[in-house]
């Protein structure tokens, strides 16, 4: 099966949180609770075990390109969600092999199989990834697995109303973002990029398969500027290692070296 | 748009995509600003100064659409020579009447010629009411070089001339250069290649001038040629769906289906005089009587025949306005009885709403039908007044009834959206436990109803036995065909034994029965036309073959304004309705809103009659002359152009003139409806408008009990700007207390830059929003907005004025020892202060129930 996953331009998101709804409606998600934030329109904060989708409002006293406004401001809304990695640090340190790599390339927690141990979660670089506290267990995006399973494409992008989500096949998702940078670049919104798109941009995950179009640098959205998953720093770390106990050796030679030497 | 329509903003966002400029403006920042190409902060309830420069603009740096204007609108007309403006007379026309309080729009028609509009007050004419209004159309004068004094469109300029860009930047705090932008960026966009849409959503109704905020757009469209053309157009974004489905075929006291008007008591006593009264002697209105007698035979059947006016007789007749808040504070003054409130939660989501509750309080019996018990059924143990031991509920009589209903996907039948498109809904599941649909409850009353009275003698129950109410019905819960109610709606031809396919088939002689005229054809042959859904890929881009839209199956209204006056498109570009001249016959992408084999060049005779009057340049077909409206000789109360006047209660005096209000608005002068002081009250200094949220719907009842949709916004806030909270000492995520003179309520503070005061000649002006989801049941609750809102209207339409009025604003909780106005004022009554109104204003007569409207609109009870 080829590589599955979501487009997510935050140029056209409205912040109508359709999205939001429509993920806890098909999976059955409980409401996390009356919480008033008071953080611009934000009630949810950020992605949890059972919020899956998350809209971010991020009010900044900055002009947009291409916008006019009466006062510097812009409103950058932006539909947050499972990343989906490449290289997925969740599933690298699942023990129980409860998380999976389906056929669609997205990346799935098993709920017959998770056994809660919760390490997926300090694993996720991008802090997607959460335990609920009624059942213990880990629990995220699905990538809408049933929907897909059945050529339905998921929820949120189902229900986005202006197609700031768009879900397809990777690679043709990737034509679309290029397409639509280039048209954004030649109308003066020279702030958008592409998020983590492919392994060029994000080598710490190798690239996600649920990527954005930004308008501003990630921390604005409470997204990590160069996130990596914990075992790409293995092989440094093996390297950093065997340099160390290299060194110990040496110095302990020496030392026994200087030791003998001084018997002499 | 984004915020409360965001599916219908799915649109606007792919004409962005396609390079097309998104303007928004209004008092905050929103959702939709936030993927605009340029946001116009608005000082809230100063539109008309904003659209009228931008008229002025139009008119004065010469980008109109000449050919456009001079031909398909009335610019040329000639007004009678009485007519003085509000530039003459300091802020009224010609004509106030001091004696009945309103005005007398004689001098306000075309020199020499009396006509009726196609919409609005068809009754509201010159003196007693007679017939054959209209008949002589023909003798109305014109000057095309549209340059005597007395013409529309010099009129029309000189009207407008004050309204600058100095006067935006006063009025409205606008900056000159802002303004300038989307002026040039709307004529840009408009002429022969190109078209420009506004769109606007209930806030713009919500003013006591509201109808003229409107009316302006209107002119600015036809101005630049965006009326009847692709692309174009006035969108009015209704508040939920169908709404246009319930004025189409009215929920409305003072219209019957297709815009007939509801006979009125004093003058339309017969059929005969109904008809002389309402029928257009030239125009599409001139078709009324066969509307009106197919109506009659679809509710009386066959009862109804010509010897007895076809049941005309069983018709209530109105003998007055009984609009909402009229009705609703006769209701607090014990004079209505009982109360259907179905769908809706008036103490929420209407005005002043401890007078509301007041009303309910004096109601025999209330039935409510909703989802989960409102606040409307539950005020006789919830309500604050209740809360706070002013009121008990022992001492409440109502007898409160509810009756849960069935959801959209519970049940079928159709929407009618904005575009005037009619889908149908099927049913997915079965409504659970005792819900209902509406049609269901309807009917099944009506049922019972009749047999209450079967066998009754009695005269005044005729109108009951002899209804047709023979639909059949389905399953264990015996619902209602909803198909054979839209079959009814389409019409039926008895003497051909087939369905009606057009209007045009309908008769007058009884022997056609139709539930709604303008729906004629939406049960053509037999076959459910909005239940069609023909991809966009199989027929061409107007997609006729998707859902069914009335008149006739059409997109676009007056469509023959694509053309040009030899019936070409104006351009390729905007190619969509043109003159076959082989086929002799109109043609194109979407049915063709005119009479289909009429030429270009035909000109009616002098003599000519009814439909035959509308020239080969007359799109505008509705209208007695074909013509657009850029001045209304007739049709509305408070003047033929739009006029800048502040809201009822304003931070400003009016900028351009004396007249500070809409000397014919509706107010109730009434100790539980207060007013502040018409500006500069410096106990209630901050302007504030009302407002929805995307994640709740109107009054709640849809939304406040879904715990999804509560945890996104799970608490009655109110926005600020930064300088106000600094001002007052609001701390964002806080509490204030936010009052007006009939009431108070909390709320948790936002403080957002999406807020932003307005500096006018050195004084600063804060807005304070106030969404108005929230009050004291359901699962996310929280104090109503409108608790804090009045009763005042707009007099064309009796819509409230919501969307500006003056508060003051706390920091803190409430003090708890304050309760709701539902016995009287908060604070000390207005005496002094500014006058809104010039003397002869001032001596508008009051009526019953405090109601203070002019003679025409005062109740009448038995």
């Amino acid at each position: 099966m080829t590589a599955t996953g979501f487009f997510t331009d935050t140029s056209v998101c409205i912040g109508c949180k359709a999205c939001e709804v429509a993920c806890k409606q098909w999976n059955q998600l409980p409401a996390d609770g009356n919480f008033f934030s008071g953080r611009s329109y934000d009630n949810t904060i950020h992605l949890e075990a059972t919020t899956w989708r998350h809209v971010a409002f991020v009010e900044r006293s900055l002009q947009l390109s291409g916008q006019i406004t009466a006062r510097p401001f812009s409103w950058l809304l932006m539909s947050d969600v499972c990343k989906h990695c490449k290289r997925a640090g969740c599933l690298e340190a699942c023990p129980t092999g409860a998380i999976v790599r389906t056929e669609f390339e997205s990346v799935y927690v098993q709920p017959d199989v998770c056994n809660g141990c919760g390490y997926c979660v300090v694993c996720c670089p991008f802090g997607v990834i959460n335990r609920r506290e009624d059942d213990g267990r880990a629990w995220k995006c699905t990538l809408c697995y049933d929907r897909q399973k059945t050529g339905g494409e998921p929820a949120c992008a189902k229900a986005c109303p202006t197609d700031s989500i768009t879900f397809g096949k990777l690679d043709e998702l990737r034509e679309i973002a290029r397409k639509r940078l280039e048209l954004l670049h030649s109308r003066g919104v020279h702030e958008a990029y592409l998020y983590g798109m492919t392994d060029d941009d994000q080598p710490g995950t190798g690239g996600l398969h649920a990527f954005f179009l930004l308008l501003d640098r990630p921390e604005a959205y409470n997204l990590p500027p160069e996130p990596a998953v914990p075992t790409k720093g293995v092989g440094a770390s093996w390297g950093t290692m065997g340099v160390a106990a290299a060194g110990m050796l040496v110095a302990a030679v020496a030392a026994v070296r200087s030791v003998e030497g001084g018997k002499k | 748009m984004a915020e409360c329509h965001p599916v219908g903003f799915r649109w606007v966002m792919e004409a962005k995509r396609r390079g097309a400029t998104i303007i928004h403006i209004d008092p905050r920042f929103t959702r939709t600003s936030a993927v605009a190409d340029i946001h116009v902060p608005i000082r809230a309830g100063s539109d008309i100064a904003f659209l009228g420069a931008l008229v002025n603009y139009i008119i004065s740096n010469d980008l109109w659409f000449k050919d456009y204007v001079v031909n398909y609108t009335n610019a040329a007309a000639l007004i009678s020579k009485d007519f003085q403006d509000t530039e003459d007379l300091d802020g009224l026309f010609s004509g106030w009447d001091v004696e009945k309080g309103q005005y007398d729009p004689a001098s306000w028609q075309y020199e020499g010629v009396e006509v009726s509009p196609a919409a609005g007050h068809r009754e509201m004419f010159s003196g007693e009411p007679r017939a054959e209004r209209g008949a002589i159309i023909a003798a109305e004068k014109h000057d095309y070089t549209l340059t005597d004094p007395k013409c529309v469109f010099q009129i029309l300029k000189r009207h407008f001339s004050r309204y600058t860009a100095e006067v935006v930047e006063d009025a409205c705090g606008i900056s000159k250069a802002l303004f300038e932008k989307v002026a040039r960026a709307l004529c840009d966009n408009s002429g022969r290649e190109r078209t420009s849409a506004i769109c606007y959503a209930v806030g713009w109704t919500q003013h006591t001038v509201g109808v003229q905020y409107i009316r302006t757009a209107a002119i600015i469209q036809l101005l630049l040629g965006n009326i009847g053309r692709p692309g174009g157009g006035i969108m009015a974004l209704r508040g939920h769906a169908s709404i246009q489905g319930s004025t189409d075929i009215p929920t409305l006291y003072n219209m019957l289906p297709g815009y007939l008007p509801m006979p009125k008591a004093s003058y339309d006593t017969d059929l005969q005089k109904y008809i002389e009264f309402n029928e257009s002697a030239s125009g599409w209105w001139s078709e009324f009587p066969k509307y009106m007698v197919s109506l009659l035979k679809a509710w009386y059947g066959p009862a109804a025949t010509a010897e007895n006016q076809w049941c005309y007789d069983y018709l209530p007749h109105i003998t007055g306005d009984h609009s909402h808040m009229v009705t609703v504070a006769a209701m607090a003054d014990g004079f209505v009885q009982g109360y259907f409130v179905m769908g809706e939660n008036p103490a929420v989501g209407s005005m002043n709403t401890a007078l509301q509750r007041k009303g309910l309080r004096q109601l025999k019996w209330l039935v409510v039908n909703d989802f989960a018990p409102t606040e409307t059924a539950e005020f006789w143990r919830k309500a604050p007044e209740i809360a706070s031991g002013e009121i008990k509920t022992t001492d409440i009589a109502t007898e409160v009834f509810f009756f849960p209903c069935a959801a959209h996907t519970e049940k079928e039948g159709t929407f009618t959206n904005t575009q005037r498109l009619l889908q149908w809904r099927h049913k997915a599941v079965e409504p659970p436990g005792d819900c209902r649909s509406d049609l269901h409850f309807i009917w099944h009353l009506g049922r019972r109803l009749k047999e209450l009275y079967r066998d009754s003698t009695d005269s005044k129950d005729r109108a009951i036995r002899d209804l047709t109410w023979d639909y059949g019905s389905k399953g264990a819960i015996e619902e209602p065909e909803a198909e054979q109610v839209l079959a009814e709606i389409n019409g039926y031809d008895s003497s051909e034994q087939k369905y009606i396919s057009g209007y045009k088939e309908l008769k007058s002689d009884g022997t056609t029965i139709c539930g709604c005229w303008i729906y004629c054809g939406c049960y053509k042959d037999g076959v459910n036309q909005p239940a069609r859904r023909k991809p966009a890929s199989e027929q061409n881009w107007v997609a006729p073959e998707w859902g069914w839209a009335w008149p006739d199956n059409r997109r676009l209204l007056y469509n023959r304004a694509s053309a040009d006056l030899e019936g070409k498109p104006w351009s390729e570009r905007k190619k969509y309705i043109w003159w076959d001249e082989e086929q002799k016959k109109w043609t194109g992408y979407d049915t063709p809103d005119f009479i289909v084999n009429r030429p270009p060049d035909y000109r009616p005779s002098p003599d000519a009659k009814g439909i035959d009057t509308l020239s080969g340049i007359d799109p505008f077909i509705m209208q007695a002359e074909g013509k657009g409206w850029l001045y209304d000789p007739s049709g509305l109360l408070d003047g033929p152009l739009p006029t800048h006047y502040e809201p009822e209660e304003s931070v400003l005096k009016n900028p351009l003139y004396g007249q500070q209000c809409n000397p014919a608005r509706m107010e109730w002068v009434r100790r539980d409806n207060p007013y502040h002081k018409a500006w500069g009250d410096s106990r209630y200094p901050f302007i504030a408008t009302t407002y929805r949220l995307t994640e709740h719907h109107t009054a709640g009842g849809m939304s406040r009990w879904l715990p999804w949709l509560c945890e996104l916004q799970p608490e009655m806030f109110i926005e600020v700007s930064p300088e106000l909270a600094e001002l007052r000492g609001l701390k964002n995520g806080g509490w204030a207390t936010i009052s007006t003179m009939r009431g108070e309520i909390e709320a948790r503070v936002l403080v957002t830059e999406r807020m932003q005061p307005y500096v006018q000649n050195g004084t600063t002006l804060h807005t304070v929003g106030i969404p108005y989801h929230w009050s004291y049941v359901g699962r996310s609750r929280g104090n109503a907005a409108n608790e804090l809102t009045a009763f005042i209207a707009d007099p064309n339409v009796s819509i409230e004025e919501s969307k500006a009025f003056s508060v003051q604003v706390i920091a803190g909780r409430k003090r708890s020892d304050r309760r709701a106005a539902a016995g009287g004022p908060l604070n000390e009554s207005d005496s002094g202060g500014p006058e809104r109104d010039h003397p002869p204003v001032q001596e508008k007569p009051g009526g019953k129930h405090g109601l203070k409207a002019g003679k025409t609109e005062l109740t009448e009870e038995a």
